[in-house]
């Protein structure tokens, strides 16, 4: 086994174990029909089975009715790239977007990322997210894709120092280690998905030798 | 949060907490579930060698604090943050509320941070006006019900889903499940509004990093990132303690705090935040951010000899999770503001004597906490020293000074015992416990059958059973301490009998004295360094390979709190080192040292039981000796439930709080009987002082041994 394949195996260990998906694509193209795919299967609004008939407040019923298409965020793709997927949407009658997340608060499908690294130890992700619409799409998102080029695999957060100092001494700087999808455990211990960011977290291990 | 005046209020509190079937049942489960996770998480990492480590890296932060905070302001202000110094909790809630007034915020969305609870921001700033949501699960629920926090990492363990379904029906007006599933959805989406509506959010930080000037969030939710995203102001309220040198330390940190808090490898998200980064909400499309550094009496403790190591303290809540008490009343009784063992440390020196006087007597120094502390802080130790430093502050009470007194001269305490010994007889009825107890001295103490005193004290038996050696191979020692010389000699018998013929000069200076550990329990740290100093006097460590001692409570204390009590003074600074250096407990001696093996005993496979005292397997790090010698004794050792879990003496805790230590013995009696044994085998007098009565008064045949008269009875002879 090469030192990537040893790689990949234990980010995929440790990514599933705190429930993410994990498949591997061997060109980006792969992982738009992939989100396409994911986004063209999924309900409207996931949040439908986790309760949206269950009665909210009026504020919050509010902001739940402006929901109406099915939406895909792709804010840090390079033009051509955001051409592609944008093709693939339309022909499944999916909105693609780029900008403007903050009219999108209520919730969006699906966020797709391409991030910058990834540490196979605890099977997280590094994503500069610099960018507020590459951030948001990360937060408001039902479903964060992510990809994650497979040379771009590291061990252990150790062996990435210096690559995140330098991400750090951007000013400005915001930099999310992303491990799992959102979660929390503060009632009864009982551990519950997508508390604020996502409910799921697939990870799509981009074969970019 | 306390509000009692006085133990006795403080003990209502905790038997109404011990009432409280839900939060009891909560609490267990969560204390046999950490444990195991822990240990998962930990699996095949050099666990102390990590800690080491971190304690090392924080003292080296906290000696230079100040530095650390010019670096970071230097190159947070260069990436356009305003940073502010609050020297209190007062001073930080101003700065905030100035922060809100100037920038015209009406709504503030908060994430987690325990540092804005100590500085209690939202009762300010909901003074002020300011509609004020904390938006992380547990903290939401808090906020609606208008508590404080049970737990540093789960702020609503003590709840239960009935309990939130309730909560939540009433907000939302709204009939809602009783789905904990559905719950966090109704949560998320009740609070996705407030997010869209707020013009300011306030974040703690985890870390402050002085390098780079950044600020990170170790989060599970993802509450954070809306936080320090959606609106156009972000604040950031941070204790001066977070703040580190670089990344690699930050990093090292968070290899531990997860896996300590939660059991898990990592969190959800960790943000790292340099500077004001972009942000649409804003007329300027830029964040304004501000970080808060508060001091609020960190800086002077920083410069504490014996206290600035609570400043190495991440809030993993780890401490909490693994201390027996905790584990019976729940948060709300075992802290102010912050809970479990840092808590009560913390709570003196952040909201004063008054709130901290009661708490830091409910500790029952078991070193659970110490064992797992992310940062080495050595808890019992600090929790007893501010016992001690509230007790020269306001006076000792009558019975501590009455005890102060005795102990101060080893005559008078002894002649005090003798007497003792005369007076109890009416209530003895002949036999081994007392058994009618005047009621002012049986009070809440009818859990336990109370030994009576022995007819003789092993001082005065010591000329008769002495073992003549010609060629001695080891000059031994013995420490009896009280409970062996005065109550349970026979047990401190069997030890020698187990010694004898293998070569051991034994001793027994009679000037000995009391270890002092009762001393400093109660917070009486002067007569404990009085009594160390008698003890260093009495025996002349030059004289002996070892000195020995049957009761692991002694033990621990001679070796490990010795070299402090005494260390400081030129004069005797040499002696107690080699005085502790050969310390050591009975199960040692015979197993390392005498090295005695299954052909020296016959046993009968006897089941057998073992409790392991907390001082013995944490106090001293002793854990296989005493196992090893019951299996080579030909006893049939039976594994039972939490071996290391504290009995519930802790020596004057239990007559201090009788209820808990009812409680914490039930359960580990519970256990042993599980095992199935016949015979429980400890290497504490304490211990055996409590369970046997215990036992005695379950009216369960099991019996109870220390280790040297299990030893003892098969001996070949
Ligand atoms: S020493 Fe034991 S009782 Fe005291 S705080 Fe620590 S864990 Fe709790
Ligand atoms: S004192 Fe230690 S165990 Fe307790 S919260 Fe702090 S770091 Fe964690």
């Amino acid at each position: 086994m090469t030192n990537i394949d040893e790689l990949v195996t234990t980010f995929t260990q440790k990514a599933q174990a705190v429930s993410a998906v994990v498949a591997e694509v061997n060109e980006l193209r792969q992982a738009f029909e992939y989100t396409v795919d994911l986004c063209d299967h999924k309900e409207a609004c996931q949040l439908l089975l986790a309760g949206c008939e269950a009665p909210l407040s009026p504020a919050a019923g509010d902001l739940c009715q402006r929901r109406r298409d099915k939406i895909i965020a792709a804010p840090g793709l390079d033009a051509a790239d955001y051409q592609a997927l944008d093709t693939l949407s339309r022909a499944k009658g999916l909105t693609l977007i780029r900008d403007g997340l903050r009219g999108y608060l209520a919730g969006i499908d699906i966020g797709l990322t391409v991030v910058d690294y990834g540490i196979a130890e605890t099977g997280t992700l590094v994503l500069n997210s610099n960018n507020e619409e590459v951030r948001l799409a990360t937060m408001i998102s039902e479903i964060h894709v992510a990809v994650l080029p497979k040379s771009r695999l590291r061990q252990s957060s150790t062996d990435l120092e210096t690559e995140l100092e330098a991400m750090m001494r951007m000013r400005p700087g915001y930099t999310a280690f992303i491990t799992g999808a959102s979660r929390t455990a503060d009632i009864e211990r009982v551990l519950a998905l997508g508390v604020h960011g996502p409910l799921e977290l697939h990870i799509l291990l981009w074969e970019d030798r | 949060m306390q509000t009692a005046r006085d133990v006795k209020e403080y003990r209502e509190e905790l038997r109404r907490a011990l009432d409280n079937e839900f939060l009891r049942q909560a609490m267990d489960s969560f204390a046999v579930a950490y444990r195991a996770s822990r240990a998962k998480a930990f699996a095949g990492m050099d666990v102390d060698g990590l800690i080491r480590e971190i304690a090392q890296a924080k003292d080296d932060s906290i000696s230079r604090l100040d530095e650390l905070y010019d670096e970071f302001k230097q190159n947070a202000e260069a990436a356009g943050v305003k940073v502010h110094l609050a020297r209190t909790a007062e001073e930080a809630n101003q700065i905030i509320a100035g922060i809100a007034a100037a920038a015209g915020v009406k709504q503030i969305v908060k994430s987690k941070s325990m540092t804005s609870e100590e500085t209690q921001l939202n009762r300010h700033l909901e003074a002020g006006g300011y509609e004020v949501t904390e938006t992380d699960l547990g903290e939401f629920i808090i906020q609606l019900r208008h508590e404080g926090p049970t737990h540093m990492v789960l702020p609503a363990i003590h709840l239960s889903r009935y309990q939130v379904a309730d909560l939540f029906t009433e907000v939302t007006r709204q009939k809602q499940d009783v789905d904990i599933e559905r719950l966090v959805k109704v949560a998320r989406r009740e609070l996705r509004p407030k997010f869209v509506a707020a013009d300011m959010g306030i974040s703690g930080a985890n870390f402050a990093i002085a390098r780079t000037g950044t600020i990170a969030l170790v989060t599970n939710e993802g509450n954070g990132r809306l936080v320090t995203t959606l609106p156009r102001v972000h604040v950031a309220l941070v204790g001066l303690d977070k703040l580190t040198p670089t990344l690699s330390d930050a990093l090292r940190i968070i290899k531990a705090l997860p896996r300590n808090a939660t059991g898990q490898a990592i969190t959800s998200y960790i943000t790292w935040i340099t500077g004001p980064n972009e942000c649409a909400a804003s007329p300027t499309g830029k964040k304004e951010m501000h970080v808060v550094f508060l001091d609020n009496g960190r800086r002077a403790l920083a410069h504490d000899p014996k206290f600035a190591q609570v400043l190495r303290c991440v809030r993993c809540g780890a401490c909490a999770n693994v201390c027996p008490i905790y584990r019976m009343v729940g948060g709300h009784q075992y802290g102010h503001i912050y809970i479990g063992a840092i808590g009560l440390i913390l709570t003196y020196f952040f909201h004063g004597r008054d709130k901290a006087k009661n708490l830091v007597q409910n500790c029952i120094s078991c070193g659970a906490c110490k064992s797992v502390c992310t940062a080495g802080i050595d808890l019992p130790e600090l929790i007893k020293a501010v016992h001690a430093r509230i007790q020269d502050e306001t006076g000792s009470s009558l019975s501590n000074t009455l005890l102060s007194q005795a102990l101060k001269s080893r005559r008078l305490f002894h002649v005090l015992l003798r007497s003792a010994k005369l007076l109890q007889k009416p209530f003895t009825g002949g036999g081994p416990y007392l058994r009618h107890l005047p009621h002012m001295f049986a009070k809440d103490q009818s859990f336990r059958a109370l030994p009576a005193l022995a007819d003789k004290p092993f001082r005065d038996t010591w000329e008769e059973i002495r073992p003549r050696v010609v060629n001695p191979k080891w000059r031994v020692a013995l420490f009896s301490g009280c409970l062996h010389d005065f109550v349970f000699p026979e047990q401190l018998n069997a030890a020698v009998r187990v010694l004898a013929g293998r070569d051991v000069a034994l001793d027994f200076p009679v000037d000995q004295s009391c270890c002092g550990l009762p001393a400093l329990m109660m917070g009486e740290a002067a007569v404990a360094r009085d009594v160390a100093r008698q003890n260093v006097m009495a025996i002349d460590p030059a004289k002996f390979d070892y000195i020995l001692t049957t009761c692991a409570s002694c033990a621990s204390h001679l070796k490990k709190a010795y070299p402090t009590l005494l260390g400081h003074d030129p004069q005797l600074a040499a002696r107690v080192a080699e005085f502790s250096a050969k310390v050591i407990d009975f199960s040692s001696f015979v197993q390392d040292v005498l090295k005695l093996e299954q052909a020296d005993f016959i046993g009968d496979g006897k089941k057998t039981a073992y409790h392991s005292p907390c001082h013995l397997c944490r106090g001293l790090g002793v854990v296989a000796a005493p196992r090893e010698l019951i299996g080579k004794a030909g006893l049939d050792y039976r594994q039972s439930d939490e071996e290391d879990v504290c009995c519930g003496f802790g020596g004057t805790y239990s007559t201090k709080f009788p209820e808990l230590s009812a409680e914490i013995l039930k359960k580990k009696l519970d256990h042993v009987v599980q095992s199935g044994a016949e015979l429980l085998v400890t290497d504490c007098p304490g211990c055996i002082l409590q369970l046997r009565g215990g036992l005695e008064r379950r009216g369960d045949p099991i019996k109870v041994q220390h280790i040297a008269e299990a030893l003892a009875e098969v001996l070949v002879k």
